[in-house]
């Protein structure tokens, strides 16, 4: 059965365009003003929204993303407020796909099986679970496929080709290549690189691929689309979002506002492409 | 959730972990894909380490004239005769090299390292007293070394983070959390995500990713082992108890592991108790305080809360402020094999002061909450039990922190 990330994925190919995908962490810099940023992200160009659980400890996480996190439990989130989220999000978007991202102990101790039930409950499409490895696919990864969620698997630059196919199988919905060895938001890609680890990729599976890590500008997004299928973008929304909080951590009327700025300009970035290629 | 069937097949606690890395429920390995091809790697290299006569060797003769091993085991008279119970032993692996049993595991990682061609070594630190041996070990291979310890830790063992730094060590404080031993780990596993191609990360107890804890176990089983021999030949005789401190754990599996099977031996492992076991962010007994979870690559007994956000635990030793344990010992408190029981911050210091009084030995703070469940186990056994305590580190470290807590301006 084709999901919303299927669907969506076969819309874009059909429009000849890679996907924007999002990154904010739910409940960052609190539970209302993440929620309304949320609504707002597909109108202004989100075409996948990437939703973060936040984790005490998120270990493949640069300054920004982990910053984002200790806001959002500081602010009282948790994974009942994130699921709680996507299903308020749901009563208005049934077409734009959710993927949430974490860190497997929050959806351990939920426990997996209820916490998979309410995903499916609340519109959720996909997960991201960073420290589970295909070594571990008993876990998560296959009772959440067997319940219809799409289980998207990072491939990095040192998967390499004797590791891909592990990294494949069970894979579903699309592939994040991880662009650079290391945490989110840090060094920024060579694009040539990344194509050429993406083609390598594509050779091994139909599935879109999506690149993400470092990546930050409308320019960089574009030049990184030319050879994916989507970009992610996350640390820098959530570095946006830290921008605009008072010295008490509070958000004013232009956080959210910032936010979608970035995204447009973001989303205007891959269309420029098309743009280009029209010429 | 905690109830674990016995994962072997052979009536022995000793034939863990299985291929997976898994110590029945627990272990694993649980880490980012970017890491997972360096994991196998490691693996590997173990094994072929571990089959070559020549790594151990090497190892062998490095312990015995780098380290100073094998380390004393004495016989602890007056403390024996002040409890009035039984025939207390101390371990002494606080006359090691650099003060500690760190400096076990540091010779076996490191020559690792070389074997795998990494040029770069990386390690968390606590106390500072795994950050001292990783930056001994580093100095005296030539390899630059980058040491993360939380800027609490730093505040609170300054003597130990100017030794990493005259060893030519790089000590780098990490802010995020509560600055201790966990957000240390967590920012050395985010260096090592970025390092992938030329780093070694040393970890500094029998935790993590699989193969981390049976490898640590194994470099530190040295202690048990060396145990064994001593005690025949003190008393003719196996030991009938064993005492050790639990942070990580790496020091109480080394002297555990080699005893596991020998089933007239108990063996007690002692977690930081902190303020008290009432408040989960008062004391750092993750075994007799919280409930299993996967944190730092492995599947464990972790603080937390309902949740599933960790706790920054509490305790007056840095070397124990950590709010998780190595898998194993979750394994065994499971099964029953070994009893881990708490002592606070008091009696730990309590502990403290009167070894250093009766037998002009002053201990790790970390040893000294295994010394005060000495002072209260030995009295209820008779005069011809035989008790192993590990005095895993020396307190040279502790001392202004102990002048503090006890309102000594110095």
């Amino acid at each position: 059965m084709a999901t919303r990330i299927d669907k969506r994925f076969a819309a874009l190919k059909a429009e000849e365009r890679g996907a924007l995908v999002t990154f904010t962490t739910a409940g960052d810099p609190d539970y209302e003003t993440s929620l309304e940023l949320l609504k707002q992200l597909p109108g202004a160009g989100a075409d996948i929204v990437e939703l973060g659980m936040p984790f005490s400890d998120p270990m493949a996480d640069g300054p920004a993303v982990q910053a984002s996190s200790q806001r959002a439990l500081k602010a009282g989130q948790t994974m009942k407020k994130t699921l709680e989220m996507v299903r308020k999000f749901r009563e208005q978007d049934n077409d734009t796909p959710i993927v949430l991202m974490g860190y497997y102990n929050p959806i351990y101790i939920y426990p997996v099986d209820a916490f998979i039930a309410d995903c499916i409950d609340a519109g959720v499409d996909g997960l991201i679970i960073v420290d589970v490895p295909p070594e571990a696919d008993d876990e998560i990864c296959l009772p959440a496929i067997e319940a219809g969620l799409n289980f998207i698997r990072l491939a990095t630059p040192t998967t390499d080709a004797k590791r891909l196919p592990v990294v494949l199988t069970n894979t579903s919905g699309f592939v994040y290549y991880v662009s650079i060895a290391g945490i989110t938001g840090t060094k920024t890609p060579d694009p040539r690189e990344v194509h050429a680890h993406v083609a390598n990729i594509k050779k091994e599976t139909d599935l879109p691929v999506a690149v993400g890590f470092g990546i930050k500008t409308p320019d960089q997004a574009r030049a990184i689309a030319e050879g994916a299928d989507g970009v992610v973008v996350g640390s820098a929304l959530v570095e946006a979002i830290r921008s605009t909080l008072d010295e008490d951590g509070k958000p004013g009327p232009e956080t959210v506002e910032k936010v979608v700025d970035l995204v447009r300009s973001l989303a205007g970035g891959l269309r420029a492409r098309e743009t280009a290629a029209v010429k | 959730m905690s109830e674990t069937p016995p994962m072997d097949r052979s009536n022995t606690y000793r034939s863990g972990p299985d291929e997976r890395g898994h110590f029945g429920l627990y272990g694993g390995r649980f880490v980012a894909e970017t890491l997972m091809p360096l994991i196998l790697d490691l693996e590997q290299a173990y094994k072929d380490a571990q089959a070559d006569p020549e790594f151990q060797r090497e190892l062998t003769d490095l312990n015995t004239h780098y380290g100073g091993r094998p380390s004393p085991l004495y016989h602890a008279e007056r403390l024996t005769e002040h409890f009035g119970g039984a025939k207390i032993y101390f371990k002494r692996d606080e006359l090691n090299h650099t003060g500690s049993h760190k400096i076990n595991n540091c010779l076996g990682q490191i020559q690792l390292a070389r074997r795998m061609g990494k040029t770069r070594i990386i390690a968390e630190t606590g106390a500072g007293q795994h950050g001292v041996a990783v930056a001994t070990v580093a100095a005296r291979f030539g390899l630059p070394c980058v040491v993360y310890m939380g800027a609490t830790d730093i505040d609170r063992q300054a003597p130990n983070v100017f030794r990493m730094k005259l060893l030519g060590a790089e000590v780098r404080p990490v802010t995020a959390g509560t600055g201790t031993l966990k957000d240390a780990m967590n920012e050395a596993l985010r260096d090592w995500v970025a390092n992938v191609h030329d780093t070694f990360y040393i970890i500094g107890t029998a935790a993590g990713p699989h193969p981390y804890p049976e490898m640590v176990r194994n470099f530190q089983s040295v202690i048990g082992h060396e145990v064994r021999e001593q005690m025949q030949e003190a008393e003719g005789r196996l030991p009938d108890t064993l005492v050790a401190c639990i942070g990580g754990g790496s020091n109480a599996i080394g002297l555990f592991h080699p005893f596991l099977d020998d089933k007239d031996v108990a063996i007690y492992g002692v977690e930081a108790g902190g303020k008290g076991l009432d408040k989960p962010e008062d004391h750092c007994a993750s075994m007799n305080g919280g409930a299993p979870g996967v944190l730092h690559g492995n599947r464990t007994y972790l603080l937390q809360d309902d949740d599933g956000q960790i706790i920054e635990g509490h305790s007056i030793s840095a070397g124990l402020d950590y709010p998780g344990v190595g898998p194993e010992h979750s394994w065994l408190r499971d099964t029953g094999r070994v009893n881990y029981v708490a002592i606070t911050d008091a009696e730990a210091l309590e502990a403290f002061q009167l070894c250093t009084k009766l037998e002009g030995i002053i201990p790790a703070l970390e040893p000294s909450h295994a010394l005060a469940h000495v002072a209260k186990l030995a009295p209820t056994l008779p005069k011809d039990n035989l008790l192993v305590m590990n005095l895993c580190g020396r307190g040279d470290k502790d001392v202004f922190a102990v002048a503090k807590h006890l309102g000594v301006e110095m």
